[in-house]
């Protein structure tokens, strides 16, 4: 059999490319493109196949939507620094095109005072749906259920709380996140701080729950298929008709550490959930943020979360509130 | 082996890259709340130990015998100091002098032909300096406490010190695109955060208010935005570089806005804040027109302070060590003597309006061991 099988192993197989499972005739949405070729520095890492690719009307717009925001972006940033490239590279960490004043509310700022945040947003917004899109529909084409495509609007989701369903509760493109590398951070922080410590807000904790859930899962699930591929452990397919002694062992192995195990379809179930809970607790956190809670600590005192602990020192007292304080 | 130190070339860049803006340890915490609370001080003792070096006092100068008539009926023009005796105006002239101005001398401030001339702004600007020094001395105690401060407090031997601020320019709002609002530089003030890099203005000149946070769990009105907090903590970014501490020091960073569980120096700082901008406004700002062109910013506005200023990195300027034992001339406002002698009495011996050069100030011998001998033109 000539079909290519990608696994686990230090030896590189190089067959002739694999043009992939026919297409239905009826589809309408024409065919693959490109030659494919292998690349043997892409198979040290995946794959050695590159191609054949299918963009589609999806696809091409929403690379092109995305080239867009990216140049409305990068341009914005060289623009702050006088158009000079050298400041640009030095400075690309620092840089950010700006959301709107929080004065401009919900309005459409001029160009320069938010009006290309606007833009790309509008533009990389529309970017990530059609490529979602283009995960839904091509994952029906190919007779696949459309997790993925599901997974991404996940994130999706909470990119669109923090740039665009929170502002407007809140009444202002000026509550959104700039785009810009350190900025995004700096505003993270600022964010907590001005709705007194996200770590109080439940829906955050989750996300974060979610978060090292997943990545502990992942690192769970990795290692039993790496600690059994020296007996084709990786090889799910084969294990579905004929489990084999890697399966078992796998399985033995956290029922003898855990007295309890994963299947090989249950433990893909539990990472993906785990990995979409993520931003979509996150998501919800943020929405209600400045919406519903305005000062998560002192949520917290009211839901008897907040831990007391011993005074070190006297508490202070806050100056202004002293007789004759100047503010 | 090529391939070998290509790989050994990449890696060490690799590491480079992704370090650079890392401290080399060790580090020391310091534990200074409630236990697993993270209420701590990061110190790393390589950092620590060159710090130490640039806050050693200079030895001060042998005290100036105490008897004599008031500098005010000897010399013309002494208008913030003219209540001292005349050994103890020289030597608080020389102090002066050692730390703003130890490569100039005398001539840096003063016309040396005619010492009582207020030609030169310098001069100008020192006088107005030394009644900031007794004013905050006399009436910020809240925050500098007893110790107080002199003129080395922040000059340091410069002329200027080495850490003042001008009001940022940003033209990039009146571009057709590029527009950074004020933010996202690179700059040391605020530790290279991408927050305002200017927070001085808005914060210790103009008094906008700095706490963000409501006093309620659910909105009640508190219309803060997040930009707005972005502001305030680029000023505590400041605070934070500019003391050599972490927002531990001052704050519970579980609720950076609740004074009832902040550390004492909290009050300590928000006491700083209001005495940095009463100095810029009653202090710097009315110098404005008093300075040439060069010493000021791009928008021609005064050289200012913020916490950096007089802190220079460390948690109290000159680690809390006080000076103004040896120098409470500069403690409080002193009487100037209401005597109008250089104009009544033009022939009285020294008050003839041209000051003997320093050269030929007679100093007892014990002025001339002390530790400053920096030579001063006469």
């Amino acid at each position: 059999m000539a079909d290519y099988q990608n696994i686990f192993t230090r030896v590189q197989v190089a067959a002739p490319p694999y043009p992939g499972t026919p297409l239905p005739a009826d589809n309408g949405i024409g065919d693959r493109d490109g030659k494919p070729f292998l690349f043997h520095l892409i198979g040290k890492f995946g794959d050695a196949q590159i191609g054949p690719i299918y963009l589609g009307w999806t696809g091409l717009t929403s690379l092109l939507c995305g080239f867009i925001a990216f140049e409305i972006i990068g341009l914005n940033m060289l623009a702050s620094v006088d158009w000079n490239w050298i400041e640009f590279v030095r400075q690309l960490p620092w840089l950010a095109l700006e959301p709107p004043a929080p004065s401009y509310g919900l309005s459409i700022p001029p160009l320069n005072e938010g009006g290309w945040w606007l833009m790309a947003g509008f533009f990389l917004t529309a970017s990530v749906l059609l490529w979602c899109l283009r995960t839904y529909r091509r994952a029906k084409a190919h007779g696949m259920g459309p997790h993925v495509a599901w997974a991404f609007l996940a994130a999706i989701w909470l990119y669109l709380v923090l740039g665009f369903f929170r502002p407007i509760l809140m009444g202002s493109w000026g509550e959104a996140v700039p785009f810009g590398i350190f900025p995004h951070l700096d505003w993270t922080a600022a964010f907590s701080i001005r709705y007194g410590n996200l770590f109080y807000n439940p829906f955050h904790m989750l996300s974060i729950a979610f978060l090292y859930g997943a990545t502990l899962l992942f690192a769970m699930h990795g290692a039993t298929i790496l600690a059994v591929s020296r007996y084709g452990g990786e090889r799910e397919l084969e294990q579905i008709v004929d489990r084999g002694t890697a399966s078992e062992r796998a399985a033995l192995f956290w029922r003898w550490t855990m007295g309890f195990n994963g299947t090989m379809e249950s433990v893909h179930r539990w990472a993906w959930w785990f990995a979409i809970l993520c931003p979509i607790t996150g998501g919800i956190g943020i929405l209600l943020t400045g919406t519903v809670v305005d000062n998560w600590f002192l949520w917290g005192v009211k839901h008897h979360i907040v831990a007391a602990y011993p005074e070190v020192w006297a508490p202070s007292v806050d100056p202004a509130t002293l007789p004759g304080a100047k503010p | 082996m090529r391939l070998s130190s290509m790989k050994w070339v990449s890696a060490v860049t690799l590491a480079a890259l992704f370090t650079a803006g890392c401290e080399r340890p060790p580090v020391e915490p310091v534990q200074r709340g409630y236990r697993g609370t993270a209420m701590g001080a990061v110190y790393n003792p390589r950092l620590v130990e060159k710090q130490a070096a640039q806050n050693v006092l200079p030895a001060p100068l042998a005290d100036a015998p105490a008897a004599g008539p008031p500098v005010a009926t000897i010399y013309k023009n002494v208008q913030v100091l003219g209540g001292l005796t005349a050994p103890e105006f020289t030597r608080t002239m020389l102090a002066i002098t050692a730390w703003v101005a130890p490569k100039e001398g005398c001539a840096y401030c003063h016309n040396v032909q005619n010492m009582a001339d207020d030609g030169l702004y310098t001069k100008v600007v020192a006088r107005k300096m030394l009644q900031m020094t007794q004013a905050i001395n006399s009436q910020w105690k809240d925050h500098v406490q007893a110790t107080g401060v002199t003129c080395y407090t922040c000059h340091r031997g410069n002329n200027i010190p080495a850490n003042v601020w001008f009001t940022d320019v940003d033209n990039t709002a009146k571009a057709s695109l590029g527009n950074r609002a004020g933010q996202n530089r690179s700059t040391a003030v605020i530790n290279g955060a991408s927050l305002p890099s200017d927070p001085f203005t808005p914060f210790l000149l103009k008094a906008e208010s700095i706490g963000v946070n409501g006093p309620t769990a659910l909105p009640t009105g508190n219309r803060h935005s997040v930009k707005q907090t972005e502001w305030t903590f680029s000023l505590m970014t400041h605070m934070s570089q500019g003391l050599g501490v972490n927002c531990t020091y001052c704050h519970n960073s579980r609720q950076f806005a609740d004074w009832s569980q902040s550390p004492p120096q909290r009050v300590t700082a928000w006491y700083g804040i209001r005495m940095a901008r009463a100095l810029n406004n009653e202090y710097m700002v009315p110098l404005t027109d008093v300075f040439p062109a060069h010493r000021k910013g791009p928008l021609g506005d005064v050289a200012k302070t913020n916490c950096a200023t007089c802190h220079q990195g460390a948690y109290k300027p000159l680690y809390g060590q006080s000076m103004l034992k040896d120098y409470p001339v500069f403690a409080a406002p002193i009487p100037v003597p209401a005597v109008a002698v250089p104009e009544a009495a033009p022939d009285a011996a020294p008050a003839d309006g041209a000051a003997p050069p320093a050269s030929n100030v007679s100093l007892p011998v014990p002025y001339a061991s002390a530790s400053e001998t920096r030579a001063i033109p006469g």
